[in-house]
Parts: structure tokens; C-alpha cells; sequence
């Protein structure tokens, strides 16, 4: 499979980063150099074979179930949450008018 | 007199503990170390204030005759990529610009909770993605290491973890901490003659360390020498409720474990790993290796790993796809840089803001992962791609039936110069040709020095482990440290 440069442009803003023409028209030989190399996975026969999930068989831990479990990653550290947000007002963090 | 830059972690630990010099004195010389080194670009920020207060607190507790904990008086460098608070983290980024954590990584915690200080934050490839250290958004990282021909030419200090890899080499830190996600602490050893381990997937928290691929990345230490990288391992693993892949198991004591001696082991040679264009020097580096641990009682089998030629082609279909979601949290509105162009609506604004401040290699990336999991195209791409990991896991179970470590070169070549491969990212990406297949496993892997090329520059070997058998590589690596007597150090230019 290879892209063009629609492709590569529909692939940038569904991965939110705007790109220009010539950077578009720039990606598509080096994005096609990376697919048609990865395509040879293609040739290897998977048939039957599960995907790997884990890595490492682990099991799953649930938290206790109760609020601040832990203190590090749970409620009340507001100020600490905000505190490198770009712009953050009244406690909140803030964004461009998205409703008119 | 002693010079204290030029000692180990083990050396510091075992003088600041029987009193033959201060913590401070250490941490005072270090520091130094690292103010006059900038022209190796390998430290991004510099926090004289937190190593000095560790070894003051060293120095404290030894006075009042209290237990020195495992690491006092050992000052480290950390990677960018562990989150530190109240000290700027980046991940060698500009969408991250200015970031100042609020909380501190797991890994970090255990290193300054076991009595070690922190030199600072070391430079590496932006969110780790590179293997040269030429994607950083603050400047390459050069190598300390020089070719001896006459030429001058800078060096890549391999990646992700080059930072660290060159302040180590160029002894203005005694250890630091790396993250491997298909090579990132070994590849640089290699390239600058230092030792270090990824250890089993899931040996060390990944809680405050930032994201690049979640199912891969491991952080591991970098130091001199094998024994340092047992000692810095054993402080940084553990169990840690907050990952949920972390693993429930008690830390072994690697350093008390070590044993050179390799009788009674079988050391597998994956005849997979012998790639087209290999340098003659690898080739015999090898050949080198494999009498090495044979004079240390091993005996040698050869194994296949069917599987080989598929780890690096998969790991850029996993690797990009689990970098696309994670790095989807740089949007502009929680933390980081936010460009709002003139009128931007929100859309605009994450577009604009991600364009500013992802570089080139990153982008590519998040380009690729977006593409292959994009609908129409998961199961061609991601699906296979899971699939023929389980058949590369599949193929070192098979492989460890028959050998208990395996043993390869680290790397496909010695070190590059600065910009010789950048302008073709497949070629920088067969760097890595022997280290993702044991990422992929999750496997424990370690590159130790083995000797030098003509130029003379470093070249490493890699041990490969069972899953959880971080003692039997370190041993391995042990036996090849001792045989190989490496002892070439890079001249001080900086």
C-alpha cells in the first residue's frame, strides 16, 4: 500500500497536526519508503496465530475502591493539576470559544 | 591524590561509607564536571542544589553514625524522560517547553529514596524516537569519543538515551538512568563504551516517566561498569501500585548475585543475527565474544530465531501506533506549548500547536501510527504486526530451551557521524536491527563493551535473557567484562 498526498494530508489532520503543500508533498516518498519496507510483513503466515495482548503475562490488580486511594493520583490537588496548563481561569483550564 | 570524577558508582558508594572522602566532595566535583562539559550539549538543565543536598544529607547521617542507605553519596544524571518535581522535564521536546512536574517519577523516587542526588536532566532524542540523538529540539548531543585516523568529525553518541550515554563515557556522571523502547539504553552504551540493561518488562515502574510506547518501554540504568549498572538497577526496580503493568515481585539482589563464572550454562548464538554489510570488526567482535564466554565456562549452542528478520519492520508498526495515542495528550490545553493563531477556532488550535512543537521524526511517527491503525488498515498493519510478535516471543521460549542467555552484537556498526544517516530515517532505523526483537519479547538485554574498531572506537556485545533472569545476563556480561579487560576512555577535548 502506498499514499499519496491526499492520503497524507487526510492522515495529518486525523492525527491533529497541520501541515503545509511542501511538507506534505515531502512526506509522501519517505512514508512510502517506511510502508513499502514494513509491507513484508505481508509475507509472513499468521494464520491461527493470536495477536500479542501482554508482553509479559501479568495479571490485572484492581485499586480498593475508595476515593484518594492514593493521595499522588487521586482528588483534591486542583492547583497542582493546573498549575502548567498554558491558560487556566477560575480553577479551569481554558480553550478558544467552541459554541457560538 | 584520588581524582573523584574518575570513580564508579561502587567505588563512591564503598568510600563515602568508610569515610576515605565526603559525599560532598563528590557531589562538589561532579558538579563541577558537568559545568565545564556544555560543549558536549549532554545535560539539558543542571540542578547542582539537589546533588549537594543528598550528599549533605549523606554527610549528616554519616556523622550521627546512622546507616547509609544503598546509593549515598552517589550523584546520577537523570534522563529527560522521568518526570522530576519542580524541575523542568521536557523529553527533549518544545511542546513540552517549560513543563515543571508536579509529582516525581517512580523511578526517579526509588533513586533519591535509596540516598542518590541528581546532577540534572540529561538530553536525548525527542520522546525518545531516534537512534543518534539528532531529534532533540535543544541541539545534538557529541559524543565524547573521537576516531584516532585524524578525523575530527562529531560523533553521534547513539539513542534515545545519548545524554546519558555521553555524560557517563565522559565520566561528568558516575551513572544515569536510560529508557529502552527498542534499544535506547543499549545501542548508546555500545557507542560510547559504557555498560547497560533493559531489565523484563515490567521490573520498573513507568509512572512519571513519559510516554512513548507503552507496551515497550522499560527504563534501565547506564554506568561504567556491570557491577554499577546491579547496583543502580536494584534501586530503580520494584513494584509500584500506580502501573498497572508493573510487575508484583520482590528485587533480587543482583549485586550480591554476580558470578563471573559461567560454568555449567549453555550461551545460545542466534545465526538470524548474521546481517548483509555486517562490518568485518562486528564479525569478529562476535567470534571474540563467543571464546570469551566459553573460556568462562560456558558452553556454546548455536539457535535460530526464525522470526529475526520481522522484529524491526513490526516495531515500526507498534512502536508508531502506541505513539500516536500517547502523544494525542499534547493538545495545548493541560500542559506545554499552546499556539493559538489569530482567530483559531479549538481545531485549529490543537493543529497549529502540535505542528509547533512536534519535531520532524516525531511527527513521522505519529504519522505512521495514525496511518496504520486508521480504519481499513488495522488489521493489514497493527494486527499482523501483533501477531508476528507473538511468533518473535515464541521464538526465544524455543530458543531458551535450548541456552540460557543468548549472545549477539549490540549494534550493526560503531559509531556514525553526526548527520551521516539523518537525512534517511530507514537507514537510521536498522540501528536497532539487533536490539527490538528482544524488546518486543519484553526480555531482559544488556550491552557490555567488548573492544574497540580501527578508528578506535567502541564496539558493544548484547546478552540476552529469559524473562525475569536479569542475574544470568549480568553474570554473562560480567564474564565478557572481565575477559575483554576494556579500558579505552575518551581523551577530554570539551
Amino acid at each position: 500500500m502506498s499514499v499519496d498526498i491526499a492520503t497524507v494530508k487526510k492522515v495529518a489532520s486525523l492525527a491533529r497536526i497541520a501541515i503545509d503543500d511542501a511538507a506534505a508533498e515531502r512526506l509522501v516518498p519517505e512514508l512510502n519508503n517506511i510502508l513499502g519496507w514494513i509491507e513484508q510483513l505481508s509475507e509472513v503466515d499468521t494464520e491461527g496465530v493470536a495477536p500479542m495482548t501482554a508482553v509479559i503475562p501479568n495479571t490485572l490488580r484492581l485499586r480498593d475502591d475508595v476515593v484518594n486511594a492514593d493521595p499522588l493520583t487521586g482528588g483534591g490537588i486542583r492547583d497542582a493539576v493546573l498549575a502548567n496548563a498554558p491558560q487556566a481561569e477560575h480553577g479551569f483550564f481554558t480553550v478558544p470559544k467552541v459554541i457560538e | 591524590m584520588t581524582v573523584l570524577t574518575d570513580l564508579g558508582i561502587r567505588e563512591i558508594r564503598d568510600g563515602v561509607r568508610v569515610g576515605t572522602f565526603s559525599a560532598r566532595d563528590v557531589a562538589d566535583a561532579f558538579v563541577v564536571a558537568v559545568s565545564k562539559a556544555k560543549p558536549l550539549n549532554a545535560f539539558l538543565v543542571e540542578t547542582p542544589d539537589h546533588a549537594i543536598a543528598a550528599a549533605t544529607a549523606t554527610d549528616d547521617a554519616r556523622a550521627s553514625g546512622e546507616v547509609l542507605k544503598p546509593l549515598a553519596g552517589v550523584p546520577i544524571g537523570m534522563k529527560d524522560l522521568f518526570c522530576t518535581k519542580g524541575v523542568t522535564t521536557t523529553a527533549a521536546s518544545h511542546i513540552l517547553g517549560g513543563f515543571t512536574p508536579q509529582y516525581e517519577s517512580t523511578v526517579s523516587q526509588n533513586l533519591w529514596d535509596a540516598g542518590a542526588g541528581m546532577l540534572g536532566k540529561l538530553n536525548m532524542d525527542q520522546f525518545a524516537m531516534g537512534s543518534s540523538n539528532e531529534t532533540s529540539a535543544f541541539g545534538n548531543v557529541i559524543s565524547p569519543w573521537r576516531r584516532s585516523d585524524g578525523g575530527n568529525a562529531p560523533l553521534a553518541p547513539g539513542g534515545s538515551s545519548g545524554g546519558s550515554a555521553a555524560a557517563v563515557a565522559a565520566r561528568i556522571c558516575p551513572g544515569a538512568t536510560g529508557t529502552d523502547t527498542g534499544g535506547s539504553i543499549r545501542q548508546p552504551a555500545a557507542f560510547v563504551g559504557i555498560s547497560g540493561i533493559k531489565p523484563t518488562y515490567g521490573r520498573c515502574s513507568r509512572w512519571g516517566t513519559i510516554a512513548f510506547a507503552s507496551s515497550l518501554d522499560q527504563a534501565g540504568p547506564m554506568a561504567r561498569d556491570v557491577r554499577d549498572c546491579a547496583i543502580l538497577l536494584e534501586a530503580m526496580a520494584g513494584f509500584d501500585a500506580k502501573d498497572a503493568t508493573s510487575l508484583k515481585l520482590d528485587v533480587p539482589q543482583w549485586e550480591a548475585g554476580l558470578n563471573a563464572s559461567l560454568a555449567g550454562k549453555r550461551v545460545g548464538i542466534p545465526k538470524e543475527y548474521r546481517v548483509d554489510d555486517m562490518p568485518e570488526e562486528i564479525e569478529a567482535l562476535w567470534k571474540q565474544g563467543i571464546e570469551w564466554v566459553k573460556d568462562a565456562g560456558a558452553e556454546v549452542v548455536e539457535v535460530s530465531l526464525p522470526h529475526t528478520k520481522y522484529a524491526l519492520p513490526a516495531y515500526y508498526i507498534i512502536a508508531p501506533a502506541e505513539a500516536s495515542s500517547n502523544l494525542a495528550r499534547y493538545d495545548g490545553v493541560r500542559f506545554g506549548l499552546r499556539d493559538l493563531p489569530e482567530g483559531a477556532g479549538l481545531q485549529d488550535m490543537y493543529a497549529a500547536t502540535r505542528a509547533a512543537g512536534f519535531g520532524e521524526e516525531v511527527k513521522r511517527r505519529i504519522l505512521i501510527g495514525t496511518y496504520v491503525l486508521s480504519a481499513g488498515f488495522y488489521d493489514a498493519y497493527f494486527t499482523q504486526a501483533s501477531k508476528i510478535r507473538t511468533l518473535i516471543a515464541r521464538d526465544f521460549e524455543r530458543a531458551f530451551e535450548q541456552c540460557d542467555v543468548l549472545l549477539t552484537p549490540t549494534a550493526p556498526s560503531a559509531a556514525f557521524a553526526l548527520g551521516d544517516k539523518s537525512a534517511d530515517p530507514l537507514a537510521m532505523y536498522l540501528n536497532d536491527v539487533f536490539t527490538v526483537p528482544s524488546s518486543l519479547a519484553g526480555l531482559p538485554a544488556m550491552s557490555v563493551p567488548g573492544g574497540v574498531d580501527k578508528a578506535g572506537l567502541p564496539l558493544g556485545l548484547q546478552i540476552i535473557g529469559r524473562a525475569l533472569d536479569e542475574q544470568g545476563v549480568l553474570n554473562a556480561a560480567l564474564a565478557i567484562e572481565e575477559r575483554a579487560g576494556f579500558v579505552a576512555r575518551p581523551e577530554a577535548w570539551w
